[in-house]
């Protein structure tokens, strides 16, 4: 019974905790309509700042002031105007990626300012000092946040109800228009409450700090358990959200207390307790009632190309023509380097269909990689080439699993399930022993690191490093060929339909959640190729390897290279490779590199196709012109030959081989006449060109001259 | 009501404007002077709501003036024309639901009128709102609801008031007793706009109306002048 | 006996919160023949026609479709069994062109389809739905370059690749110049001809007396008049419902 007692009157502190971080998270989601994925971060960032400054000498209270009501309420408010803005009627997939990227960035902040590898302990509260409730030793600390929460509790609801600044952010939340026409400012209510949310968050922070050893991503993954308790409420219903909250702190306490950490189920429940919350939010997710079919949400043109075959075919040679001059010219270390990032950009090739095509943004992708990484380190003992193909079942299948219920759901409440299952795979299975049932073993990573072979190819046998780059680089180009193949096929089509119009679809006999489904299934099962083919490359892969933290990287720098292609992923993986070895050239900014992807995904708003859609359109132009393209390739082979034998510096090459294709489409374009060239044919392939009104009319105008000569 | 001949407090000249590639408005113009009601009439989908967005800086002109007491204000914030005293009761929804009765009010308080003295003012006017001045404005009943609307309106002492669909949905007799406030509003010197598919009513209050069909003015005019051909213009038929 | 009709509504209602969107609406529509749905603003229409494609559920009531109560059925699977739908707001895929926008459906339906001939040519088969709507030369445009008038007749085209039973249309003419309204209305006289039954709801009135057989006309959500057009245009009823009840006290 004391136990019990115990066990409770901690759960209701730890509740308190999650409360005050919940309500921020529902304060800035109601007043704003965005999901601030970045919560937990804002919390960590603090709980760090709050540690420097008592580090610096101020007393507890003051740095305690300066946290809450100076740096939290600032960081909401540079937030909200220079990210935020602006994008409340941006489409929800780029609202969520944006604040997906808000995460990345604070977490890279927090790596950077203050290193992993440093002990930071904090103080509780008032030291130890302790009170007795009902018999009870509780310390201070712990009571204080149990009050807090009850404060926070009173405070928003005094502010929500009887002030007219609250009362007006209600409005805003009720109806953005008519707070306009009543003269409210949406804008100053947003600003309002995202300091408010920031600070409630820094407070979640602090408090939580002290129990935990500080470090970025625990303690960011410790207030990311307040969203459940936030999504029990719908992400509205400030109630529900501390009665959320308080069923997850005391769960949390007894699942301390209670779950056994031996005997026969011990080793597989022990870790539980860490996925406790996110099975809760897993669990909370599927009892959602399905959302209705969207129709035409995204006013804004989207852009997918559908590449020729003489394109994707080029693409691919590029890819592997690259890799062998790589291979040719690098050291083994750094040809292991650029394998990594060949294999990086093999899982990132997955997103192109589910996040690109379909709309659906999947946080869980690195979940499915690694799936396919412990099948090779298992099944593909000696570099066993079919152990990849197990993997992508596997994962197919568990990918079905994971859809299943989320398919159904909107953007936010996907991302969130997804990232749910990432957690508890990451915290949970994978922290399992080996599970012995009915004569079979599963293993994942039984407690230790699951060594990878290399893959051993029939003729080649166990690939060198540099072997291994080039066999990277040919599957890549395989799958780029492979997805380019479902783009240009009836399933591409159908994916972008769905994206565009669910409603429609389900109008024309198609089946959206089905169709969803066959998707999660394809993606998956490419990410565990990808994953598999990567972890050959690490050698030997622990859970930490493909945690959410390191879907994060991977979908946004592939959403700013652009999604909708391969050329998203190669973007991803080039700028993953260079990261470390622009690090080590320009010492000074290697940390700030660390915030690179969150940025990149942060800018989305400004150019939401991507940077190698972009640099497509530029190139467009070599296709018309043969002689010219293969003067760029014999010219650019000669630079990376030149490169591999120390004619040219690596630096002068790259910048040279890179810019000439530029240099030429520009040439192309300038010496040809600009509109009645380009329109010569005007039924071939203009649906993957942008049409402005112009070209519309110089099409009606050629049209119509085809018909009188016909 | 008596013929007016001031100058118009909000106008627009050659307005169009468009959904997308969809155009809905090709070239409105539109005068409202001071203490009359207008009133906009129309079939469905004829752009009068459309036309009232416009106004209020909800929707972007493409072409023409809009002119509030007689500056362009093309392109202000929805916000900045409610400061400046111009106000859109919006269709069908012109209350916060979520909110009760006198949190709607306070809303309305920007003008430098206190909670107290709006209250009193929206309460004196339409005693039933007094009585449910604690209860969320969702639960109200159609007509409370614009009431409440038209209250929270006024409060803010407009210069223009927009009237978008002020009796969907609501009995005949609650929609005469509506008008008969919006009269008296615009008695007191207001500049009302009144946009109303069922056009006996509105021609009831109105001093001048405009019917719009397809997204152009198709008839301007007294309501004596207007009402035979109104047949015509919605139903389409020769009656 | 007589063949049920190909589409028929029991008794609908739809609450939203304290709000009576459709009032117990019943009626029902005829293969072969164009039934009109009008009315004021904020009837109902819209919502109905979501109830009847079950894209919105509906608080209570039933839709047959053929005979065959469908009410649970989700959207796709009406879809299968015959019913078509446009949308009063464009529902097109943009990234499509004209023609890829029909062949998905035609692509979609042929493969759901058991005994469909083999070798379908969906790509045949969509060129000449669109080239019925007159949009031949049109049809390699990105779906979100056309006109409004042209981008409801691919939609129309893209809903006739279901080979629909039922054809619901949603304001299908607004958006559209007078010639091709004309022309709008032939064509799905023509679809009637066929045997289809095609349901219109339609603020132009005088494309709905000119091209229905019968017309129904809902008021505040409920079923206010039924009838061929002439009776209807007679019906004072129907005139106070749009220019509001001649009733009021002032």
């Amino acid at each position: 019974m004391d136990q019990f007692l115990i066990a409770t009157i901690t759960g209701l502190s730890t509740a308190g905790i999650f409360a005050i971080a919940a309500s921020g998270l529902v304060l800035t989601y109601t007043t704003t309509g965005i999901f601030n994925f970045a919560h937990g971060a804002v919390g960590m960032l603090a709980a760090f700042s709050y540690w420097q400054l008592l580090d610096w000498g101020l007393p507890t209270g003051v740095a305690v002031a300066v946290v809450l009501l100076v740096l939290g309420p600032l960081f909401g408010l540079l937030v909200e105007a220079v990210v935020m803005r602006g994008l409340f009627d941006a489409p929800e997939t780029s609202r969520l990626v944006v604040s997906v990227a808000l995460l990345a960035a604070a977490l890279g902040l927090g790596v950077w300012l203050w290193p992993v590898d440093e002990s930071r302990p904090l103080d509780f509260w008032f030291e130890d000092n302790f009170l007795g409730i009902l018999g009870v030793r509780v310390r201070w600390h712990e009571a204080i946040a149990f009050i807090l929460a009850v404060v926070v509790a009173i405070g928003l609801r005094v502010l929500l109800r009887s002030t007219r600044a609250g009362v007006t952010m209600r409005a805003v939340v009720d109806d953005r228009g008519l707070a306009s026409l009543n003269g409210a400012r949406p804008g100053r209510s947003a600003a309002l409450a995202w300091a408010l949310g920031c600070s409630l968050a820094a407070l979640a922070g602090i408090l939580l700090a002290p129990a935990q050893a500080l470090s970025q991503q625990t303690l960011t993954l410790l207030i990311v358990n307040a969203y459940a308790a936030a999504m029990l409420g719908r992400l509205r219903n400030l109630p529900m959200t501390f009665l959320g909250a308080a069923v997850l702190g005391l769960l949390d306490s007894y699942g301390f207390f209670y779950l056994p950490t031996d005997g026969r189920f011990g080793p597989y429940l022990s870790t539980f307790r860490f996925a406790i919350p996110v099975v809760v939010l897993f669990i909370v997710l599927i009892a959602l009632p399905s959302a209705r079919l969207r129709t035409n949400a995204a006013r804004r043109r989207l852009a997918a190309p559908r590449p020729t075959w003489f394109t994707a075919g080029f693409q691919a040679a590029a890819v592997v023509g690259g890799a062998v001059v790589l291979a040719i010219g690098l050291s083994d270390a750094d040809a292991l380097r650029a394998a990594k990032a060949v294999g990086f950009a093999l899982i990132a090739l997955s997103l192109v269909p589910l996040v690109g095509w379909a709309g659906q943004l999947c946080l869980c992708q690195m979940s499915f990689a690694a799936i396919g990484a412990v099948c090779m380190g298992h099944l593909g003992q000696g570099g066993n080439p079919w152990a990849l193909l197990a993997g992508a079942l596997i994962a197919a299948v568990v990918g079905v699993l994971v859809a299943l219920p989320a398919a159904r759901l909107t953007g936010i409440e996907l991302a969130l399930a997804t990232a749910a299952f990432a957690v508890i795979l990451d915290r949970w299975i994978f922290a399992m022993p080996d599970i012995h049932l009915w004569g079979m073993t599963l293993s994942t990573f039984n407690r230790n690191p699951v060594p990878v072979d290399r893959l051993s190819l029939p003729f080649a046998g166990t690939l060198t490093t540099k072997g291994l780059l080039v066999a990277l680089a040919v599957a890549f180009a395989l799958l780029h060929l492979l997805v380019v193949a479902v783009r240009r096929s009836r399933a591409g089509d159908l994916l972008l339909a769905l994206r565009e119009s669910p409603a429609a679809c389900a109008t024309l006999g198609i089946d959206p959640a089905g169709t969803r489904l066959a998707v999660f299934a394809f993606s998956a099962a490419l990410a565990a190729v990808g994953g598999g083919l990567y972890a050959g490359t690490l050698g030997s892969i622990s859970p930490s390897s493909f945690d959410l933290f390191q879907t994060l990287p991977l979908l946004l720098l592939t959403v700013a290279g652009g999604v909708a292609a391969s050329g998203g992923a190669i973007f991803a993986g080039v700028v993953l490779g260079l990261i470390p070895v622009v690090g080590a050239t320009f010492a000074g900014i290697a940390g700030l590199l660390g915030i690179l992807p969150g940025t990149m995904g942060a800018t989305l708003g400004r150019n939401p196709d991507g940077v190698s859609t972009q640099l497509a359109e530029r190139l467009a132009p070599l296709r018309s012109k043969p002689a010219v393209l293969a003067v760029v390739v014999v010219v650019d082979v000669a630079l990376a030959l030149a490169w591999a034998n120390d004619v040219l510096g690596g630096w002068e090459a790259s910048i040279a081989a890179f810019l000439l294709p530029f240099l030429a489409a520009r040439g192309v374009n300038a010496t040809r006449a600009p509109r009645t060239a380009r329109l010569a044919d005007p039924l071939d392939g203009l649906e993957d060109r942008r049409l402005g009104p112009a070209d519309v009319s110089a099409i009606d105008e050629a049209l119509a001259l085809a018909e009188v000569t016909r | 009501m008596t013929t007016v001949e001031a100058s118009p407090l909000v106008e627009l000249r050659g307005i169009t404007a468009s959904y997308g590639p969809i155009d809905v408005l090709h070239g409105i113009d539109l005068a409202a002077p001071p203490g009359a009601v207008t009133a906009l009439l129309g079939p469905n989908g004829a752009g009068k709501t459309t036309t009232l967005r416009v106004l209020a800086g909800l929707h972007p002109a493409t072409a023409g003036d809009i002119l509030l007491a007689g500056r362009r204000v093309n392109g202000a914030r929805a916000d900045d024309l409610a400061r400046a005293g111009l106000c859109l009761v919006p269709e069908g929804r012109g209350v916060f639901p979520n909110l009760s009765v006198r949190e709607n009010l306070r809303v309305a308080t920007h003008a430098g009128h206190g909670l107290a003295q709006v209250e009193e003012v929206a309460y004196a006017r339409f005693p039933k709102l007094g009585e449910r001045r604690a209860q969320l404005a969702g639960t109200l009943s159609g007509g409370e609801q614009q009431m409440l609307a038209l209250a929270r309106a006024v409060a803010t002492d407009p210069g223009v008031l927009l009237l978008d669909e002020l009796s969907m949905g609501l009995a005949p007799i609650v929609v005469g007793e509506l008008y008969e406030q919006v009269a008296r509003i615009a008695a007191g010197g207001v500049a009302v706009v009144v946009v109303e598919q069922f056009a006996r009513i509105a021609l009831r209050v109105a001093d001048r109306a405009t019917v719009l069909v397809g997204g152009r003015v198709a008839a301007e005019g007294t309501p004596g002048e207007l009402e035979g051909s109104l047949a015509d213009v919605y139903l389409g038929g020769n009656r | 006996m007589t063949d049920p009709p190909a589409l028929k509504v029991i008794g609908v209602t739809v609450r939203f919160g304290g709000n009576v969107a459709v009032d117990d609406v019943s009626l029902a529509a005829q293969a072969g023949a164009i039934t009109g749905l009008i009315g004021p603003n904020g009837a109902g229409k819209t919502t109905l026609f979501n109830v009847i494609s079950g894209l919105q559920p509906p608080t209570s009531g039933a839709v047959h479709l053929e005979g065959a109560d469908v009410t649970r059925l989700p959207t796709h699977k009406r879809a299968r069994r015959g019913m078509a739908r446009t949308f009063q707001r464009l529902e097109l895929f943009g990234i499509l062109t004209a023609h890829g926008n029909v062949k998905l459906a035609v692509d979609v339906r042929a493969r759901a389809d058991r005994d469909i001939r083999a070798g379908v040519n969906a790509d045949a088969e969509a060129y000449a739905l669109l080239e019925r709507v007159g949009l031949l030369d049109l049809a390699h445009m990105r779906a979100d370059s056309l006109s409004t008038g042209k981008a409801r007749l691919v939609e129309l085209a893209r809903a006739l690749a279901i080979r629909p039973k039922v054809l619901l249309l949603d304001e299908p003419a607004s958006g559209l110049t007078e010639e091709e309204t004309v022309q709008f209305g032939a064509i799905l006289r023509e679809l009637a001809g066929e045997g289809m039954a095609v349901v219109l709801v339609e603020h132009d009135v005088s494309l709905v007396f000119a091209v229905c057989d019968v017309v129904h006309v809902l008021d505040r959500g409920a079923l206010l008049a039924s009838g061929d057009p002439s009776s209807i245009r007679a019906d004072q009823r129907v005139l106070d419902a749009y220019l509001g009840d001649a009733g009021v006290p002032g």
